[in-house]
């Protein structure tokens, strides 16, 4: 990288300036390369905004700064099926997460800290349920959905979303488990605690950042699914918010409506950039977590 | 012998793991044994109960069909060349942003933002953005002078493909930062700094500190992302449904699944798909499994 | 208060023995410290008898009743960690009350009982703080306390000093040794640390790869260590160490090793061939070259203000190190002369079992008149 640019191995000292100046030059080629980043991760999300405060002929015409005209907004919130799809976002997200969290530190505790001998086949079961491609288990699903008559009902996004929240947030709670000291366990057996009230008296409380950047991982995931959403919901005003945007369009390929997309877009995505500003390290030490000690 | 207590906390773990069980059991094992069966019949969607078993057929069927290598095809180029690139990438921003920098947790807060926004929303940006006619992008390289009229980047067969792994990659090169950087910081800083006060060059270090220590977090990282890329499917559903330039294996199993109604070869399909990335798993682990016991050789 | 009694205690770990066949009868009220180098099985064979770890093979019992099958809180037992694992979300009230309202005891009585307890340690100011508010000491004493409150027949304590700098660390042994005196306890203790063993232990038990090498009080391990890893185990520095050639007839052998030395020995009781011989840093002098029993240069001193340690070179592969008060006259890198006296010489077979000889064999039994009043610093 920019590292490249610094520093044969000083044989001979150079003069102190000289090496001051090399130092500046190195940290002005980092200043660019963060910008140049910046730009690249945040323009298009910039972008859209932008897009979606013009109207009309504004909309074609490339200036760089919102024009705050909120008409597409205002269109968007006065629409009822767009509305509908973001409460049924929330709702199948919401609900997915909690399952998908309760199941998951249920498990996790046996897996993380009880001894027996088939636990290493299960973690690996259930490492390999959270690889296999969702389209695969399609027919299946769809015949389970419809023998529930669960069909073009938001509740059956959240049964199938377990397939993938459930594996995920298993595997990353067990590995929060396992961080924690396992004397601290010892002292409560000793106390004469039972498993449940380990886990619900010492564990739980000690594991609310945990369980935060658990649950919003499932969040974001429920909340951005597509296949599934996609394929089990028939009718608009049933679907979540990602397909309600993936299906809008217009009569033809020049009356594309993308102010109000990008309206849409960015509305969507709010929540979900609040979250991520705000439980950045959670959300990392999450990812990580799952993926650095699996 | 105190089996007694060995198997109480046994018992334990099975009813403490029983709720996560039995859903898997439901929304997984249930219906993957149920998509394998039917990939042995005939059955159709509109009537899933009026079905006879015919054998191979479907399987047959599949790899008989143009179309099928065609998405085969599209979703290796695609795993292949976007994984590449983000790793690279990757390695490339993780690196920049472990330095002593100035905003370094804006940036690293930056970075998550590609990664949470949902595909569908991320496609939909980019697609805005690369129009033809008013797309930012064509408006800045007309105004630069680099081309005479709008490039149609994503109605041109041949550079649709190139559009999918562009925006795949803006969208999961954040994942490849995080778990590289958090490589790169569990090498202990006294390794770099003795390095550095031995006078080793900066291209050398990386070269023959950073990256040794830095393969078995990439390891895993190029490991979820291909499987993850292998499955691709709402990307370029979203910008193309129907165009074979970018039909990937899933779309493909789902077309004939959901929109042909052919529940068995759907079903068949599937399955030619969930192989195909066990497969590559099991090739990956592999190879990551040899690398480690190579590691570990005195 | 109670007697623990382990029989053929074992351990393993997926087939990776741990624990191998332990016996072992502790008698009511007795101080026994488990002492080991790092994996020997000490802290596993304390939370054998704790409960915390199911026994593979083997019988434990408490107070006579057999507890194998028997929880960890229902032993009777009390159990002070190394890292304390106080409930970090808990205030020390709670913590130390926890097992009490676990059992379902009235809030009131639970209030009682700990306040009871806090007053005994000290630490009744500090009841309403969480752990993290707390000094290592302070935690220790909760730690302490909590382990009292349940009033238990037998206090297991694993490692709990390491963790605190080392002038804490010999308040709070003085303290442990205090509440033994006071509540009488059957107290179990584990610790690499030398001083910890041979000040607080009524016995001392030395483990070694999962097998007990020798049980005894800290002087018969001292005087009489039953083998070489005993011998070395106890005593800081450690002994010094050699091996020797050996010639003779029956038991009467000509030893010849490094540094010029040449020994006569009568071997009594076990008639094996000796192999290594040991004398502690405190039993040698230094003498003038050639008028001790061996020779050697004087490589270096270390001056610790109130002793001295010399470091002698016998040849390339063996140096021995001297306890002295004073710093000697003797510069570096001159020859110079050790001595010691017949009784303090050790020896050693091959397999390292420590043999009686004429000499050692008076020694050991005036050592132990001599030193039964007056203990050993370590």
């Amino acid at each position: 990288m920019t590292d490249a640019a610094v520093a044969l191995p000083a044989r001979r000292r150079r003069s102190s300036a000289s090496y001051r100046l090399e130092r500046r030059i190195k940290k002005g080629f980092l200043v660019v390369a963060v910008g140049l980043v910046l730009i690249y991760t945040l323009f298009p999300y910039y972008w859209a905004i932008v897009s979606s405060t013009k109207q009309g002929a504004a909309l074609y015409r490339n200036t760089f700064l919102p024009a705050f005209d909120l008409t597409y907004y205002k269109a968007l919130y006065e629409n009822r099926i767009f509305l509908g799809s973001l409460v049924n976002s929330a709702f199948v997200a919401s609900s997915t997460t909690a399952l998908s969290l309760i199941l998951g530190i249920s498990a996790a505790y046996a897996l993380g800290r009880i001894d027996f001998p088939q636990r290493r086949g299960v973690l690996m079961t259930i490492l390999m349920i959270s690889i296999f491609p969702q389209v695969v288990v399609l027919s299946g699903m769809f015949e389970l959905i419809n023998w529930l008559g669960l069909y073009n009902r938001p509740s059956a996004l959240i049964l199938t979303y377990l397939l993938a929240t459930v594996p995920f947030t298993t595997w990353i709670l067990t590995t929060f488990i396992r961080e924690f000291p396992r004397e601290l366990e010892e002292a409560a057996i000793i106390d004469g605690c039972s498993h449940f009230r380990i886990l619900t008296k010492i564990l739980l409380p000690l594991m609310g950042p945990s369980l935060a950047s658990t649950g919003i991982l499932a969040f974001i995931l429920a909340w951005n699914e597509f296949l599934f959403a996609l394929t089990f919901i028939l009718t608009d005003e049933n679907r979540t918010v990602p397909v309600a945007i993936g299906l809008m369009g217009g009569s033809s390929r020049y009356e594309y409506p993308f102010g109000q997309i990008m309206a849409a877009s960015v509305t969507v995505t709010l929540p979900l950039i609040i979250l991520v500003l705000i439980f950045q390290r959670r959300i990392v030490a999450g990812l990580t977590a799952g993926a650095v000690k699996g | 012998m105190s089996v007694k207590l060995a198997r109480a906390d046994r018992r334990a773990a099975w009813m403490f793991m029983a709720p996560m069980l039995v859903a898997m059991l439901v929304v997984a094992v249930w219906p993957l044994a149920r998509t394998f069966y039917f990939s042995f019949t005939d059955a159709y969607l509109d009537d899933p109960t009026n079905y006879s078993l015919i054998g191979f057929e479907n399987y047959l069927e599949v790899i008989g069909d143009r179309t099928w290598w065609i998405a085969v095809r599209n979703t290796l180029l695609f795993t292949v060349v976007s994984v590449a690139i983000e790793t690279v990438l990757g390695l490339g921003i993780a690196l920049l942003i472990n330095q002593a920098i100035p905003g370094r947790g804006l940036v690293r807060a930056a970075i998550l933002v590609p990664w949470a926004i949902p595909v569908v929303v991320a496609t939909k940006m980019w697609e805005w953005m690369l129009n033809d006619q008013f797309g930012v992008l064509n408006q800045v390289l007309i105004s630069m002078g680099l081309i005479d009229h709008g490039i149609a980047w994503t109605a041109n067969g041949s550079l649709i493909m190139g559009v999918v792994i562009f925006i795949d990659v803006w969208m999961t090169t954040p994942f490849m930062v995080l778990l590289i950087l958090a490589g790169l910081q569990m090498i202990p800083g006294e390794i770099m700094e003795a390095a550095e006060v031995d006078g080793i060059p900066a291209w050398k270090r990386f070269w023959s500190i950073v990256l040794p220590l830095l393969k078995p977090a990439i390891g895993v990282a190029v490991l979820f992302r291909v499987l993850d890329a292998l499955r691709m499917f709402d990307l370029a559903y979203v910008l193309a449904a129907s165009s074979e330039q970018v039909m990937t294996a899933s779309i493909y199993a789902r077309n004939r699944l959901i929109s042909f109604q052919e529940l068995g070869i759907g079903s068949a399909a599937s399955t030619w798909v969930f192989l195909l990335v066990a497969f590559v798993a099991i090739l990956i682990i592999g190879v990551l499994r040899l690398d480690r016991a190579a590691g570990e050789a005195p | 208060m109670a007697s623990v009694e382990l029989k053929s205690v074992s351990k393993s770990y997926g087939g990776n023995p741990v624990i191998r066949g332990v016996d072992l009868a502790i008698r009511d009220g007795e101080f026994i410290v488990f002492v080991g180098p790092s994996g020997c099985g000490k802290s596993t064979l304390l939370r054998l008898i704790a409960g915390l770890v199911p026994v593979t093979d083997g019988e434990i019992s408490i107070g006579g009743e057999p507890v194998t099958d028997v929880p960890a809180s229902k032993r009777g037992i009390a159990f002070v960690f190394q890292s304390y694992a106080l409930y970090p979300h808990m205030t020390v009230a709670r913590n130390i009350g926890f097992a009490l309202e676990t059992l379902g005891l009235g809030r009131d009585a639970v209030r009682n009982k700990v306040a009871e307890v806090a007053k005994l340690l000290k630490v009744d100011h500090l009841l309403a703080r969480r752990p993290r508010e707390l000094s290592g000491g302070q935690r220790q004493r909760v730690a302490i306390g909590r382990a009292l409150v349940r009033k238990p027949e037998v206090f297991l304590f694993d490692e709990p000093l390491s963790n605190l700098d080392s002038d804490l660390r010999m308040e709070m042994r003085i303290e442990i040794a205090r509440l033994h005196d006071d509540i009488g306890t059957t107290m179990i203790y584990v610790t690499h640390d030398q001083a910890e063993a041979m000040t607080l232990a009524d016995r001392i038990v030395v483990l070694n790869h999962g097998v007990i090498e020798q049980v005894g009080s800290p002087q018969e391990l001292y005087h009489t260590p039953k083998s070489r890893f005993v011998a070395g185990f106890v005593g800081s520095p450690r002994m010094n160490f050699s091996t020797v050639a050996a010639t003779g007839i029956g038991a009467d052998w000509l030893l010849s090793g490094p540094g010029g030395l040449r020994l006569e020995s009568h071997v009594t009781g076990n008639r094996s061939t000796p192999a290594t011989v040991g004398v502690r840093p405190e039993a040698l002098s230094i003498v003038a070259p050639g008028s001790g029993r061996l020779d050697g240069v004087l490589e270096r001193i270390e001056d610790l203000g109130h002793e001295h340690f010399a470091y002698v070179r016998l040849d390339a592969d063996n140096s021995w190190v001297v306890r002295l008060p004073a710093r000697p006259r003797e510069d570096r890198d001159t020859k110079v002369g050790l001595s010691f006296r017949d009784e303090d010489l050790f020896l050693f077979d091959e397999s390292g079992a420590r043999l009686d000889h004429a000499a050692s064999h008076e020694r050991s039994a005036a050592a132990l008149a001599q030193t039964s009043g007056g203990g050993i610093a370590a």
